[in-house]
């Protein structure tokens, strides 16, 4: 049984970012794929909830996909948290909406996997500065599965973008298998770090 | 007429053209109709004027023809069935109209003693309205169809039909005439005139259409034309030899082929010669008016000839009133037919060739019409604006306002709908206020509630709580009623919030200066387009949305720059140019991605670089 996968995409300036853009390629025509670009879909920024909820509940796996931005998402993809994940839906004592279904990133940064490291230029790893969205796939009863990182991306030449957008196909097709990632904990870790998954 | 016939009749064409074309062009411009154009170019023109045409009478007989042709295109209009439909309004109205008038100008001479017959011939000129006046008045306010147009034209009717016995009439009593003979010659001239109808319609029914048709598969429109001109000018002469009016031949004419084939192809090629004729006999009229006459007595003619239009004006009224007429209808009927008609020049000379009266007499009375004729195209005037008063300024009535809300929302459009609706779904419903009834009566039926009232009066304002009120939203569509009531408020009410709907710059401006908050109308819906072009055009939505939003600001600031130096219009030139470029400069960098957004990219990619340069 195909999982039906949703990728969350936030990137105000998508027709700009090269990477994003080769990744986003890829994945867009794959079957049991859905991509939902959220500042294409609101570029003034209210987010439709019922809408969104509707979409969700269609789907078995929620990807989402956007640039490292001030070490978190873009904000549109913060207030799609916000006005989305609602109280009774979302979280509370019966809301079993999300419960069960894997929450995963996909995140390009400029910066290289060595910078996120303690005593390094950002002194956290990835994993840790993404903990609130560990803490909120959690509070909803949602596994929450390691990211897929493209990292350092000025240094990615044409190749080398291909070759990963190439592998990002690969990685949303294993979801759509039911193939998962590791579930991560951080709470439960001593030294919390991701490997880029090549 | 002159010895060299050609160049005396060209010369005379041009005069009377050129007058034409100098006067009644600048006429309609000043609003004052053709008709008015027409009379004054022939007093201009006339042998008390300029004197460029020292005779006027045969012009007038020879004119009067456009009235006939213009009969008979009436009568192209109108099928029998229809016709008969208009019986009781032609006798009872038209019948009720002459004899009342004569009635009442013989009392009115019998009074002042005058000769009985002087009175009576008098009331029967009076009685008479000018066909021609009136039919391109109506025409020109577009009421042909509608009760007062169909009562006038009636009223018309009857008066042409009435021309055989007044003319009778006037035979009868002129000095010297036996009663017995006269009536004797009545009788075969009437039995002569029945023949004559009954000839024309019959034959007009089975003969008329055979021949019409029979010259239209000729195929030479010359020749088509050349024959309806025919009909028209043998069936007038024809009344003529039994004593009927013209008019009324090609009346029937006109009738008796208003369901033919043919009809719409008759008027066209009549009407210019109608048009053509009916202008050289308004400036016939023109020349009539004796001005060396008038200026002996001026007061005994103008009063003459105001107390004659006021006379017939109360009667036409009180009977339109009568037979069942709204006011309004009954008014402009009253108007229409108010002057007195060509018939009376014809009238009067009759009864100067009877001596019945001297010919001074004579001509008097017919400068006591012309002076009448002109003061229709006066009222017609007065009447328009008085209309565009009534429909623009309505009356201080208005609908009493249950309770006092906070919002006012003046104006129930397109704006005030939206407005309305937005608040009363947020529990804050306005106090609507709208001067169409029928927008109302329309909302009304979708469960919205508006007052019917004039928010330019300060007495609506006053009633619909505009002392207790916070907020007026000024929705409605009329720009200068909307800045008007705006300057009021502002003035009298300091504490009220106005937030204006903003027609264009200009009223941007007035706004910016009480410092009153406003939309500009088609701003936000063009910028909306626009956004939708930009991303037709490829842009991703966002990035339409930030390029319109920016463009907007930009258009908004240059708004607040040129406001203070608004009447400089070299300055706000420059300024706008400058700010062109700005804009410009800013999209081009956004364009080519040299902008924030590509250095909020870099920034996040160079983040990594001094790490990744040290690896």
């Amino acid at each position: 049984m195909a999982q039906r996968v949703l990728i969350l995409f936030a990137h105000p300036y998508a027709e700009a970012s090269r990477v994003n853009r080769a990744l986003l390629t890829a994945v867009c025509e794959l079957p049991n794929v859905t991509v939902h670009d959220l500042y294409e879909h609101y570029p003034e920024q209210m987010i439709d909830v019922e809408h969104e909820q509707a979409l969700v509940a269609e789907h078995d796996v929620l990807v989402f996909q956007h640039p490292l931005f001030w070490y978190s998402c873009p904000s549109l993809m913060k207030n799609w948290l916000d006005t989305v994940l609602t109280f009774g839906w979302a979280y509370g004592d019966d809301a079993d909406a999300l419960r069960g279904k894997p929450w995963v990133h996909a995140i390009t940064s400029g910066g290289a996997a060595n910078v996120y490291q303690r005593m390094a230029y950002n002194q956290f790893s990835i994993a840790e500065l993404l903990r609130p969205f560990e803490q909120t796939a959690t509070l909803c009863g949602m596994p929450y599965l390691q990211p897929f990182l493209t990292q350092d991306v000025n240094q990615l030449d044409e190749i080398a973008l291909q070759k990963r957008a190439a592998q990002y196909a690969a990685w949303v097709q294993a979801l759509v298998e039911g193939e998962l990632p590791p579930v991560v904990h951080t709470a439960h870790a001593p030294q919390v770090d991701f490997l880029a998954g090549e | 007429m002159a010895e060299v016939h050609t160049p005396a009749l060209l010369l005379q064409g041009a005069v009377y053209l050129g007058a034409a074309v100098l006067a009644v062009p600048l006429s309609k411009r000043l609003g004052l109709g053709s008709v008015l154009g027409y009379l004054i170019a022939g007093i201009l023109i006339g042998p008390w004027g300029l004197g460029l045409i020292a005779e006027t009478e045969t012009v007038l007989h020879f004119s009067e023809f456009g009235v006939v042709m213009m009969l008979f295109l009436i009568g192209l209009e109108i099928e029998l069935d229809k016709l008969l439909e208009l019986r009781m309004p032609i006798f009872g109205m038209g019948g009720l109209q002459v004899l009342l008038t004569i009635g009442l100008v013989v009392a009115l001479g019998l009074f002042l003693h005058l000769d009985w017959r002087l009175a009576l011939v008098a009331g029967m000129g009076v009685a008479m309205s000018s066909t021609a006046i009136a039919m391109q008045v109506l025409a020109e306010q577009g009421v042909l169809a509608q009760p007062s147009g169909r009562s006038a034209f009636a009223v018309l009717l009857f008066q042409d039909l009435a021309v055989i016995p007044l003319m009778i009439l006037l035979l009868v009593i002129a000095p010297g005439t036996e009663t017995a003979t006269g009536f004797h010659m009545d009788w075969l001239a009437i039995t002569k005139a029945i023949a004559l109808v009954v000839v024309l319609i019959v034959g007009g029914k089975y003969l008329l259409r055979p021949i019409l048709r029979y010259i239209a598969n000729t195929g030479l429109r010359e020749i088509f034309i050349a024959f309806a001109l025919f009909l028209i000018i043998g069936v007038s002469i024809l009344m003529t030899s039994v004593g009927l009016s013209m008019g009324l031949g090609a009346f029937i004419a006109g009738v008796l082929l208003a369901d033919s084939e043919y009809r719409q192809e008759l008027e066209l090629d009549i009407e210019p010669f109608k048009g053509l004729l009916l202008g050289l006999f308004f400036i016939a009229v023109g020349m009539s008016v004796n001005l060396p006459l008038i200026m002996q007595q001026p007061w005994l003619v103008l009063g003459l000839g105001l107390g004659f239009v006021l006379l017939k004006l109360v009667l036409l009224f009180g009977l339109a009133r009568g037979f069942g007429h709204k006011s309004q209808d009954a008014l402009l009927f009253a108007l229409t037919l108010s002057q007195v008609g060509e018939f009376a020049f014809v009238i009067f000379n009759a009864a100067a060739d009877a001596r019945i009266f001297p010919d001074d007499t004579a001509s008097l009375l017919n400068s006591v019409v012309a002076i009448s004729m002109l003061t229709t195209p006066l009222f017609m005037l007065a009447h328009g604006v008085y209309m565009r008063k009534r429909l623009n300024r309505k009356s201080a009535r208005h609908d009493t306002f249950e309770e006092q809300r906070a919002v006012i929302v003046a104006g129930f459009g397109r704006v005030g709908q939206v407005i309305t609706r937005l608040l009363s779904s947020v529990g804050q419903p306005p106090t609507v206020i709208d001067f169409d009834p029928n927008q109302i009566d329309l909302m009304r039926q979708f469960g919205h509630k508006a007052y019917y009232g004039d928010i330019t009066r300060p007495d609506v304002l006053r009633a619909a709580g505009i002392a207790n009120a916070k907020l007026l939203i000024l929705a409605i569509d009329n720009a200068e009623d909307a800045l008007e009531t705006a300057r009021y408020v502002h003035k009298h009410y300091p504490q009220v919030t106005i937030l204006a709907r903003a027609r264009n710059r200009t009223y941007a401006f007035e706004y910016m200066d009480m410092e009153i908050d406003f939309v500009r109308e088609t701003f936000a819906g063009a910028l909306q387009l626009g956004e939708k072009v930009l991303t037709e055009l490829g842009y991703s939505r966002f990035h339409a949305y930030r390029t319109t939003w920016r463009f907007r600001q930009h258009d908004e600031k240059l708004m607040w720059e040129s406001h203070p130096i608004r009447n400089d219009m070299q300055q706000v030139v420059v300024n706008s140019l400058r700010m062109r470029n700005d804009l410009t400069r800013i999209l081009t960098e956004e364009q080519q991605g040299n902008d924030r957004r590509e250095r909020i990219n870099q920034g996040w990619e160079q983040v990594g670089r001094p790490e990744a340069g040290s690896r």
